[in-house]
């Protein structure tokens, strides 16, 4: 229906085990290491994993120390907002018509 | 981007009305000016009804009778301002937990006799989630992911 291409992030969770890696995401803030030590995969395979899911704007990664931590994006509840932020653009432009309409028509 | 503004969206506009007039225009003919694509029900809307009371809800009636209960109003003080809530989940269903919903003030300032702003404030939007709260369940519905999706790739797509 979009016109836009379907972006890695479409395909991205096609993939089970990135699915899980993203639920296990969700709960919190995790290294690679404690990611591998919930899932039924290798460290390196998370990895590969989560250089997909990033690539695909669905995780972030931030130094600490020697580790990485990986996080959800929020863009999530950003496209929610830009969502919310198109609704009330167009609800409002509507809303001035009506009330400048009944204005001039003369009413109760 | 910080967390709090991409929680909250604020939109204001002024028409040339009177605030009696704007705030009843916004109350009682909701449903004229809604985007007529926001629509949960499986049939085109024929009514959306905005009950002026603390404690009404904003509902959508179909043409087929069914009704989509998608906001309760929490203030209801006319001329000058209203609440409701936003029970509408990122899955676009009805939301029914009241800690998982967001809110919407507006408030009616009179500039002059003939001329009233509107300040829209649409706030604790992440109160809903990312969606990765209910993340199993999301995963489960064949509708959620892809619907959700759709959505999260279209908005990645233009920030590129």
């Amino acid at each position: 229906m979009e016109t836009y291409q379907p972006p890695d992030g479409w395909n991205a969770l096609a993939d089970p085990t990135r699915r899980a890696i993203v639920e296990c995401l969700a709960q919190r803030a995790r290294p690679v290491g404690e990611i591998a030590e919930v899932l039924p995969v290798s460290r390196p395979a998370v990895s590969q994993h989560l250089k997909v899911l990033k690539a695909a704007g669905l995780v972030t990664d931030q130094a600490a120390g020697t580790r990485r931590i990986y996080r959800l994006n929020p863009a999530g509840v950003r496209a929610l907002r830009d969502q919310l932020d198109t609704f009330w653009s167009r609800a409002l432009a509507g809303y001035q018509e009506a009330a400048e309409q009944s204005t001039t028509e003369e009413t109760s | 981007m910080t967390q709090a503004a991409a929680t909250v969206v604020q939109r204001q506009i002024v028409v040339e009305a009177p605030i009696e007039r704007a705030f009843a225009v916004f109350t009682e003919r909701f449903g004229d000016f809604k985007p007529p694509e926001h629509n949960m029900l499986g049939v085109p809307i024929a009514q959306t009804v905005f009950e002026p009371k603390v404690g009404g809800h904003i509902y959508d009636r179909g043409v087929d009778g069914s009704e989509c209960r998608w906001a309760r109003v929490l203030v209801y003080s006319p001329p000058e301002r209203v609440v409701f809530s936003w029970d509408i989940s990122v899955q676009w269903q009805i939301e029914e937990e009241p800690d998982n919903t967001s809110e919407v003030e507006v408030r009616f300032v009179a500039e002059t006799a003939d001329r009233t702003r509107v300040e829209l404030e649409h706030r604790n939007i992440d109160r809903h989630g990312p969606g990765w709260q209910s993340i199993s369940d999301a995963i489960a519905g064949g509708d959620g992911w892809p619907l959700y999706l759709d959505r999260y790739a279209a908005l990645i797509a233009k920030e590129n």
